[in-house]
């Protein structure tokens, strides 16, 4: 059994605490007027992008483009972004966490449904980061209802002035989307998401307990079944899910591929924080029967994950650079040209380095080489969700500051709390599952 | 002096990695092992160095990627920059992403292709190269492994190869020159 160390918990509440005070700054120090943003933007205030507002009529923002000329409607629309930063940073990192809990729980059906050998003696670690997907459900649950209830504007098209035929906002093309696009229905979906995923990882963690205790494969048979049809319920949701609670930032673009983008990134954090886990809790000498080759097995995964996710992060900037409509095309071009780094440094981050880090065999087996590199993937994932979701809500006026760290570290705190705190309530080993024995003993 | 070699014939490829790691510890010379099929664990219980293919493969991989670049630099930048369906032929990074495809290719296939060539140059394999076959059955369902006698007494060798399970055991002039 696994202990939680006095130490991990102060260190995971204080990184809460400290986080937490990051976030009700970032709320206090938005601006509540106009008025504000000129003061802001005279003394050429922190953000560091005081020069940058000459581009913010961006395309995008649908019915903004003509007024963002006049001075007013100007300084009208950096409020908005402003006001929308504390509520895009807590968004951002609060989604990031609970993907990597959504895809460690599809990580680990995918192992029972294809039976694999290698990998149960890591159940119990995936099962304890999975343990942060109720939390993080509920935290996004909430902002969302937030959101629909108007607490906040990240998601433009909730505002019902764009489908009102009468109104000058009126938005033809938001409001041609609105069968799908509409909140109660947005809702709606959101509970089944949530419901769905939360009902598998519920269902495959009592089993999976109950197993250990079983007679007979009844239990391992019940979790396969389970996961072959969370698979299929998983893969159709998760689609939806990042149309819903990333697409729909920017409600006037569209890109096929985004379900499977979004998925890519997901795994490829998941499974680094299972690694990184691991190799956590095997360095405190807590997980006997794991060796160097399942954190090599775990260290090609986040090299083969890190290439897919390029892969369909290049397939989707590339066509739509190729073929330049112009409808597609302003997704990127406000990436570019308002960020610029983060935009093309993840790419270096995701991509390069992982790449060169992790192609060589030996270096897989490394412990600290997986680690530094899981670092600068996770870090770079979390750029990644940023540009899909800041570009929309702040535009222009974005900045790693004070709200983005404070939420980054609130989370990871939490993470961290939640997912060893449920460590420590079952055995580390999953006694009875028909392929243990074979993962015990697995070497590559 | 012309050595002599021992061939012992195994039918098991069990039998065949205990019987190495034996001969191993006894200090005897394994020439070589003739196999039907990979024997997982063989090459280490002979000792043999790790390959050093797959880093030749990296190598050549940047090859391509260089020549995809430096092919299209000078194609569609340097030599005719013409505007083709309003692509920016300015520098070579503003039109990379319509690049990438082909850098990619050409990357795989260089490292693919000179990575076998590499393979074939290293391990002698050639068409119409004469098969070094010492008993035809090897290549179905026997092993066997060749022993260099040196200065040992080959009485002494044989009987102890047929203590580690060998079915044949046949005294053989070594016709190679090392």
């Amino acid at each position: 059994m696994y202990t939680l160390p006095n130490k991990l918990k102060l260190f995971a509440i204080i990184f809460m605490v400290v986080g937490a005070v990051g976030i009700v700054s970032g709320f206090l120090m938005a601006p509540k007027t106009t008025s504000e943003v000129k003061e802001m933007m005279v003394d050429g205030h922190g953000d560091g992008h005081g020069g940058d507002h000459a581009v913010v009529d961006e395309s995008h923002n649908g019915g903004h483009g003509e007024e963002a000329h006049d001075d007013e409607a100007h300084y009208e629309h950096v409020l908005h972004q402003l006001q929308n930063r504390p509520w895009s940073a807590l968004y951002v990192a609060s989604f990031f966490f609970f993907m990597i809990a959504l895809g460690t729980l599809a990580f680990y059906a995918i192992q029972y449904a294809a039976q694999a050998g290698w990998s149960p003696v890591l159940f119990r670690v995936m099962e304890g980061i999975t343990a942060y997907l109720p939390v993080a459900s509920v935290i996004i649950l909430v902002l969302l209802l937030l959101s629909a209830f108007h607490v906040n504007h990240i998601f433009h098209w909730m505002d019902p002035e764009l489908v009102n035929p009468e109104s000058d906002h009126y938005d033809k093309l938001i409001a041609g989307k609105s069968s799908f696009l509409n909140v109660p229905f947005f809702l709606i979906r959101a509970l089944i998401f949530l419901g769905g995923w939360n009902l598998y990882r519920w269902v495959s963690r009592r089993n999976s307990l109950r197993d250990d205790n079983a007679e007979d494969n009844r239990w391992f048979k019940k979790n396969f079944k389970a996961s072959a049809i969370f698979l299929v319920f998983f893969i159709v949701t998760e689609s939806m899910m990042s149309w819903d609670w990333i697409m729909s930032f920017d409600p006037h673009w569209f890109s096929t591929l985004f379900g499977w983008y979004v998925f890519a990134g997901m795994m490829v954090s998941a499974i680094t924080v299972i690694a990184m886990v691991t190799i956590v809790l095997k360095s405190q000498g807590y997980l006997e029967h794991v060796n160097d080759s399942h954190i090599h097995d775990l260290a090609k995964y986040m090299f083969g994950f890190s290439i897919f996710w390029t892969y369909l992060w290049f397939s989707q900037f590339m066509l739509i650079w190729y073929s330049n409509i112009p409808e597609e095309v302003t997704y990127f071009v406000t990436r570019i040209e308002d960020y610029n780094l983060p935009f093309f440094g993840m790419v270096v981050m995701n991509f390069v380095f992982p790449v060169l880090m992790l192609m060589n065999s030996d270096y897989k087996r490394v412990n600290w080489f997986v680690i530094l590199t899981g670092i600068v993937i996770l870090v770079g994932h979390y750029i990644d969700v940023f540009n899909m979701v800041m570009p929309a809500t702040v535009g222009a006026s974005w900045f790693i500051g004070l709200p983005e760290i404070g939420a980054i570290m609130f989370f990871f705190g939490l993470f961290v709390l939640v997912v060893f705190t449920a460590l420590t309530k079952a055995p580390l080993l999953a006694k009875r599952n028909p392929f243990i024995k074979e993962s015990k003993h697995f070497h590559y | 002096m012309a050595s002599k070699v021992i061939h012992a014939i195994y039918n098991d490829d069990d039998i065949l990695l205990n019987a190495v790691k034996k001969v191993r510890d006894e200090h005897y010379h394994i020439e070589e092992v003739y196999t039907p099929f990979p024997v997982h664990g063989l090459e280490k219980a002979m000792g043999l160095a790790d390959t050093r293919i797959a880093i030749t493969s990296f190598l050549y991989g940047l090859v391509g990627l260089s020549v995809a670049i430096i092919m299209m630099n000078y194609i569609m930048i340097q030599d005719w920059p013409q505007d083709i369906g309003g692509k920016p032929s300015f520098s070579y990074i503003e039109n990379m992403p319509a690049f990438v495809p082909i850098m990619f290719e050409m990357t795989v296939f260089f490292a693919a292709h000179l990575m076998v060539i590499t393979f074939y140059m290293r391990s002698k394999l050639w068409p119409f190269k004469k098969a070094e076959n010492p008993d035809v059955r090897t290549t179905d369902d026997h092993f066997l492994m060749v022993v260099d006698t040196g200065n040992h007494d080959i009485e002494q060798v044989s009987s102890f190869l047929s203590s580690t399970g060998a079915l044949e055991i046949s005294i053989h002039e070594n016709d190679e020159d090392h």
